[in-house]
């Protein structure tokens, strides 16, 4: 008896730390790509923020999901886009423009939020993305419950993180983002324009945002609420350096800070929390910082990252 | 075609001319989404702007909201003149409150408690702003990154003390105990909310115009901020105007919790600030990083504020109109400030 408990037990933990791992997977593989291509996008939080809003009212307006999943990804493109055009065309400071796009999108999404669904004393609800079990896979002892029980979102997060490695390591245009993320200069000389290059690389980074945004109003709460994101895409910033820009890393980062953060829930509701749970919510941030002092011996950050590229300054 | 081309000095009316103009377009991107909202724009702008200026009592209202804005916008003005990319405003304000919660809550005359209060709460700013500054100076460490991430730390940290040990073992509420009576600020004005903190703020202001300005170590950090390279060569300890600067910024930020928990809320509490951290990147922006205009562009935002509830309660539109304007303001500035260092000029086309 005791040993069905157990397994449940884990089953329902890894579970948990899948669930909430993919939107910080999704979030950390947009910033990454932005970054690798020299452009820091601290417009995540707001992003995310509009993208969950966008997605949830257009599922619920429409009852179709994966409308609701379109334009969350179309919001997440369109802000990217914006983010780009500050700072790759017109090469503005990207902090002080990523705290711009975050300021503005969180605004506009909690002022459209509150525009089309009014003050509600409860926030109104969809009926969110219901698991979707893959036939053999998940019959797999353990890992098939936790990993094979889950919602499409979460199948895509898995599928995304080797597409990003491969797209980024192995794809001519992979190759032409992490040019312009080193250098420029040489990447103009070659002939691969950098203007475009990072238009592309900021726009599918606010795609995968996007993403990530469905997924928390989607899937995980299936209502949006005004701390839907609460962080989560400063915890992304703070992943992609901790996964040193590398899609597997990141990927893995995210996973190691959904555990920790499962963990943390899980000691909250058994009671056993001597340990204050902000101290675990803390823990990515002091990790990445710490980790950034390390690191910096042997410099792993996109050169050209925080760069503007204009061609006629030499 | 147009393209941007540099431009070899700045006429001296852009200073006053570019934050109008900034604010004027968001003004007039915003009144889209007021027509949106079904409300007249006129009408909506012209409640806000009532609100926060239309009698005395609501000009005390939106100098209360200016007075922690002020102080981040010169925390974030300094630093970045410095271009120590100090994000972190908005956990420095935090730890401000905290330490000058803890302060207030001894028993102690009035004026010494305000006094420590203020001591304590710029220090423990400080001492956060020091942190990427350190991490900079020392191990090459981006300061944009470490600072930002820093806020969640300390905002984790604020929330394990008052869900922790201040937490209202009464009512259960996470909450700080108040702190004592006597180390609330003083209220200037019969009536209002007007307390001590926002004289403060506002006499901040031109003193920081004078440090950097007039002063040696202003000096440096404008030359450091300017080119390093020129302040190294100058004699000037690069690392060290770093580290001042840090200190500086993170004590004005400091103090904008002090004034939060001294002057109007009395405890502290998980909303104490509503980004005014991050506001404080828009004011630095709109003053163009410079301390006296700051004063103003805190003032702006502040009536923005106060203005949108009010606006909210007659016509209807969404009162987080505000974090849209000031989001906006910010875009719109820093497209402004572009026209600083270039013009638009045609190109392609005959001569």
């Amino acid at each position: 008896m005791s040993a069905v408990f157990e397994q449940i037990f884990q089953v329902g933990f890894l579970a948990a730390i899948i669930r909430i791992a993919t939107p910080l997977a999704f979030a950390t593989l947009g910033e990454m790509f932005s970054e690798r291509a020299g452009v820091l996008n601290l417009g995540i939080e707001g992003i995310m923020l509009l993208s969950a809003m966008t997605g949830f009212t257009a599922a619920s307006l429409s009852g179709n999901l994966w409308l609701g999943v379109l334009a969350a990804v179309l919001t997440g493109m369109l802000m990217g886009a914006l983010h780009a055009l500050f700072t790759v065309a017109l090469g503005l400071s990207q902090h002080v423009c990523g705290i711009g796009v975050t300021l503005f999108s969180s605004g506009l999404a909690y002022f459209l939020y509150r525009l089309i669904f009014g003050q509600q004393s409860v926030p109104p609800s969809i009926k969110g993305f219901q698991t979707l079990p893959i036939p053999i896979l998940s019959d797999i002892p353990v890992l098939g419950p936790a990993v094979f029980n889950q919602f499409a979102l979460v199948y895509m997060a898995i599928i995304a993180i080797p597409l990003a490695a491969f797209i980024l390591y192995r794809t001519p245009w992979g190759l032409s983002v992490r040019m312009v993320g080193e250098n420029p200069r040489a990447a103009d000389s070659a002939g691969v324009s950098v203007i475009a290059t990072r238009f592309q690389a900021v726009i599918l980074g606010g795609a995968l945002m996007g993403l990530a945004g469905a997924f928390l109003t989607m899937a995980q709460f299936n209502a949006f609420t005004f701390g839907v994101v609460s962080g989560r895409g400063w915890v992304a910033i703070a992943l992609v350096v901790f996964g040193r820009w590398d899609p597997w890393r990141s990927a893995g980062a995210a996973l190691l800070f959904a555990f920790v953060d499962a963990l943390q829930l899980r000691m909250q509701a058994s009671g056993l929390g001597h340990i204050p749970y902000e101290a675990f919510l803390m823990l990515p941030f002091i990790f990445t910082i710490v980790a950034m002092a390390v690191m910096s011996r042997n410099a792993v950050a996109p050169s050209a990252l925080l760069k503007p590229f204009r061609r006629e300054e030499r | 075609m147009f393209r941007l081309e540099a431009r070899t000095s700045t006429p001296a009316w852009f200073n006053l001319a570019l934050p109008i103009i900034a604010i004027g377009a968001t003004l007039v991107i915003c009144s889209g989404l007021i027509a949106l909202a079904g409300a007249g724009v006129l009408e909506a702008y012209g409640v806000m702007l009532s609100a926060s200026f239309g009698d005395s009592y609501a000009i005390t209202e939106t100098l209360v909201r200016a007075a922690p804005m002020i102080f981040t916008g010169l925390a974030v003005a300094v630093a970045f003149r410095a271009k120590f990319w100090n994000i972190g405003a908005e956990g420095q304000l935090l730890a401000g409150a905290v330490a000058s919660c803890f302060v207030g809550a001894i028993p102690m005359p009035g004026a010494l408690a305000i006094l420590l209060m203020a001591l304590a709460g710029a220090a423990a700013g400080a001492a956060v702003a020091l942190v990427p500054a350190t991490l900079r100076v020392k191990f090459k460490v981006d300061d944009v990154v470490s600072s930002l991430l820093l806020n969640s730390v300390i905002y984790y940290a604020l929330m394990a003390l008052i869900e922790g040990p201040w937490k209202d073992s009464f009512s259960g509420y996470p909450i700080s105990p108040p702190i004592e009576d006597s180390a609330n600020f003083p209220v200037l004005l019969e009536g209002t909310r007007l307390h001590l903190g926002v004289i403060a703020a506002l006499i901040t202001a031109p003193l920081i115009g004078f440090l950097i300005v007039r002063t040696t170590l202003g000096f440096r950090i404008r030359v450091t901020g300017e080119s390093p390279e020129a302040a190294r060569y100058g004699g000037i300890n690069v690392e060290r105007v770093l580290l001042s600067t840090a200190l500086l910024s993170g004590a004005l930020a400091g103090l904008a919790g002090v004034g939060e928990v001294g002057g109007v809320h009395f405890q502290v509490m998980s909303d104490i600030s509503p980004g005014y951290g991050y506001s404080g990147i828009v004011v630095a922006m709109l003053a163009r990083l410079n301390p006296l205009g700051v004063v103003p562009a805190a003032i702006f935002l502040a009536a923005v504020m106060t203005g949108a509830e009010a606006m909210s309660r007659a016509t209807g539109v969404p009162a987080f109109l505000s974090d849209v304007i000031q989001g906006t303001a910010l875009l719109a500035m820093l497209v402004a400030l572009l026209f600083t260092a270039y013009r638009i000029r045609r190109v392609g086309a005959p001569a």
